[in-house]
């Protein structure tokens, strides 16, 4: 490796703006992030899931998460004819290690990966007792470990699951979408790590970004469409048999 | 005036109210964080707190900017938009610092994670048995993972 | 994996909120009956049950001090519970309790009871030694005025104070149901008239509570019980009974009814994990036997004994069966996956700070501190009016 044409690389702006403020830790705020300029979501493409569970131990790897609990998970549907009542789910330990294979066809089989929705009209955030738990201005529904009194409120409260209290630091955590990343021009830790790109971090303020299109040209759902959550993580040919 | 003798006592208990409410207001005044409310009904430094938060996974971007080699190689072949840190972890500590020499990664497991056929993955997503395809073989024998296609003469 | 059947969300598996959460509505259910019991004598001047109103509020303030605890045991951290007083938010039914709280217990309880005693209050400050002394001389915040005046007024205050009192038991209790019944996520708590179960249950088993102590503590005072009095309150326990059952069965017959989308998954979960819990110990042992029993006394005339004899197992099964409802609503909601394809266990521990023995600790206390209660703040001698204070009956 040329280490000359490597200190030079590093100068590039484009590299240096991620990599200065991904090395930080400090607590100033990226000075080129405005939180008013973004409007975070994320979409994800079904057909494109192969459930290798690449997602899920980026984000344990990432974010610290503790074994048992799951900011992300995937889950595996096996739906054996028009009955969509009652499909076969399983997400072997969140889907961390991948699926078991499967031999025979019947039937009709998907994988539907799971995180935080982000709700615009959240109904954690609105039962939070003291606001501790809140959505940014850029749309990201974090938690406020100092200030959580861990009551679990907002976990009983949240209609997909993606909440749990936190066995050693006894608060609320759950997915930040990598709110320690997006803020630094970096996509999420589960959409880095995808290898299909069937997770696809998306700012539905950027009129350049490629959801936009995608909204206009595919058919989306999002998961519960009838608790009028406001969920953000938009998903292409949603099934009607996921829960 | 006789009624205000008789009922003093109740004034004395309002009046272990008001004490408390002032109490209280003193010390709210000192005890809530000064940027709480700044947004919303919350604390507004917690937004800056979880935003500085060390990255674990590089970025494929940083990467490239030392391993440019490789990503001319990656670009041309299947794996052009698996990104580096889906095969090979969270490597910041690496990019930090590049004396730190990342874990050697496995094929036998690692291909197989994405690779390994099941009637479950979408049918066009190349896959195959493990056994059958390469009679126990590690992957890399034929396959080079920045660019998977077999080519003429490709030995490692 | 382990007590999980089919298929749940992966962050379902471990319940959250334990049997400390069935215990506070149970005991704040406690404190709401027992104040609508004393609430009876003041505000509807049903004199029949004056023998227990100050019983009644004793024991609504040994549970009420209790209550928190339950809670506190429970958060990850209690000890910035204080945030819900500084920075409550307002949307959340859960941020009211502190000030709900203390609302009752300062502005209701404390100030009723004191208004009721104070004459007592400065007569024992003046006859009393050591450090019982100094207790009743800052319990009478330094007013030794027992003017008949004087007293005159607190038995005017004192009423409105009760009168205030009955819709801030209903808001104590009744929004602890709000905040089950307002989460549209969990489909075994959404229903509008969750806070209405809350609250009529609450009546039935504080109502019966303070029967059992009653007759308990006459029994130990060496006093014959009153039975007019106990009749009576049997009686309103079991119309507020009927009420409760009403409600309860109403709920049921339109689940089933409906079978919306949780049907399915609720209906299995009651036939297996909550079978004992709700259909024998809620419904048949809880509700059926004591409604019955305690039809039974008001449609014939059964001998002051065996009235007794019924009203203390009915009593009994009451309680029972109220803090099987609370079991039933609190873990059952929990058991089911939001996912509707499966189910989990509670674990419920045992020397853990949220387990059984915490629990059992924590419903004896209340007695204990109603035990000293009435050692500090003595019922008084059995009268036909249970207020002490010699008012003409005219004035009330």
């Amino acid at each position: 490796m040329n280490i000359d044409r490597r200190h030079f690389l590093v100068m590039l702006p484009a590299a240096a703006i991620a990599w200065k403020y991904v090395l930080a830790g400090t607590p100033e705020a990226s000075p080129n992030y405005a939180m008013t300029d973004h409007w975070w979501s994320m979409l994800i493409d079904i057909p494109k899931c192969i459930g290798c569970g690449n997602c899920v131990r980026a984000c344990a790897a990432e974010n610290d998460v503790p074994n048992g609990h799951f900011r992300t998970w995937v889950e595996r549907y096996h739906v054996t004819d028009w009955d969509m009542t009652n499909p076969e789910v399983i997400s072997p330990d969140g889907g961390k290690e991948g699926f078991p294979a499967v031999q025979e066809d019947a039937g009709k089989y998907f994988f539907v990966p799971k995180l935080c929705n982000h709700c615009a009209d959240s109904p954690c955030t609105q039962v939070c007792p003291v606001g501790a738990t809140f959505i940014t201005p850029d749309g990201v529904v974090l938690v406020d470990q100092t200030y959580c009194l861990g009551c679990g409120y907002c976990v009983q409260a949240c209609p997909y699951g993606c909440r749990y209290i936190h066995p050693e630091k006894k608060v609320a955590d759950k997915c930040t979408l990598c709110y320690h990343r997006i803020t630094k021009g970096l996509t999420t830790a589960c959409c880095e790590s995808c290898p299909t790109g069937a997770r696809q971090l998306a700012d539905l303020k950027d009129p350049n970004d490629p959801i936009h299109a995608f909204l206009k040209t595919h058919h989306v759902q999002v998961l519960k469409p009838q608790m009028a959550t406001g969920a953000k993580v938009f998903y292409n040919e949603l099934d009607g048999a996921v829960r | 005036m006789n009624y205000f003798k008789d009922s003093a006592h109740l004034f004395r208990f309002f009046f272990l109210f008001v004490v408390a409410f002032v109490v209280f207001l003193v010390v709210r005044h000192f005890v809530v964080p000064k940027s709480f409310g700044e947004y919303g009904h919350y604390r507004g430094a917690a937004i800056a707190e979880i935003a500085a938060r060390p990255a674990r996974f590089a970025g494929h971007e940083t990467c490239e900017t030392c391993h440019a080699d490789v990503l001319e190689t990656k670009k041309a072949g299947k794996h052009a938009n698996v990104n580096c840190g889906a095969c090979h972890g969270p490597l910041a500590n690496h990019a930090a610092d590049p004396s730190i020499q990342p874990a050697k990664l496995d094929t036998a497991v690692l291909c197989i994670r994405c690779h390994a056929a099941s009637a479950a993955k979408p049918k066009g997503f190349p896959q195959v048995d493990a056994g059958q395809h390469s009679g126990g073989l590690a992957c890399e024998t034929c396959h080079q993972p920045h660019s998977p296609a077999i080519q003429t003469g490709d030995t490692k | 994996m382990n007590g999980v059947e089919g298929y749940i969300y992966p962050n379902e598996v471990t319940l959250i909120w334990s049997v400390l959460i069935v215990l506070y509505p149970y005991i704040t259910g406690l404190v709401a009956g027992a104040f609508i019991l004393a609430s009876l004598v003041r505000i509807f001047n049903v004199q029949a049950v004056a023998p227990t109103y100050r019983l009644a509020l004793l024991t609504a303030l040994s549970f009420l001090i209790v209550a928190p605890l339950p809670l506190q045991l429970h958060l990850g951290h209690p000890e910035r519970s204080p945030e819900m007083y500084f920075t409550p938010h307002s949307t959340s039914a859960m941020a009211m309790f502190g000030f709900v709280y203390l609302w009752y217990l300062m502005a209701v309880l404390v100030f009723e009871i004191w208004l009721d005693y104070r004459r007592d209050i400065v007569l024992l400050s003046q006859s009393s030694t050591g450090w019982k002394r100094l207790l009743y001389r800052a319990m009478t915040l330094g007013s030794y005025n027992i003017s008949e005046r004087s007293l005159a007024i607190d038995h005017k205050v004192g009423w409105f104070v009760t009168l205030v009192g009955i819709p801030s038991a209903f808001i104590l209790h009744g929004y602890v149901g709000f905040i089950f019944g307002s989460i549209k996520a969990n489909p075994w708590w959404n229903s509008p008239m969750m806070p209405v179960v809350f609250i009529f249950s609450a009546m039935v088993s504080g109502i019966a509570a303070v029967m059992l102590l009653y007759m308990l503590t006459a029994k130990w005072r060496g006093l014959a019980i009153d039975m007019p009095c106990v009749d009576t309150i049997a009686m309103y326990l079991f119309y507020t009974f009927i009420i409760d059952f009403s409600l309860e069965m109403l709920d049921l017959i339109h689940r089933i009814y409906e079978a919306d989308e949780s049907f399915r998954s609720l209906n299995f979960m009651v036939h297996t994990k909550l079978y004992f819990s709700q259909i024998v110990l809620q419904i048949f042992v809880g509700t059926l036997t004591p409604i019955i029993l305690l039809g039974i006394t008001q449609v014939t005339k059964l001998p002051a004994i065996a009235r007794r004899r019924i009203y203390v197992v009915a009593g009994c099964l009451v309680q029972i069966g109220i803090f099987a409802m609370r079991w039933n609503v609190v873990i059952g909601g929990q058991l089911f996956s939001k996912s509707f394809l499966g189910f989990t266990t509670y674990k419920m521990g045992l020397v853990t700070r949220e387990g059984l023995l915490v629990a059992i600790a924590l419903t004896i206390l209340p007695l204990i501190i109603l035990w000293v209660l009435l050692k500090l703040l003595p019922l008084g001698p059995e009268k036909k009016h249970g207020l002490i204070h010699a008012v003409p009956a005219s004035t009330i």
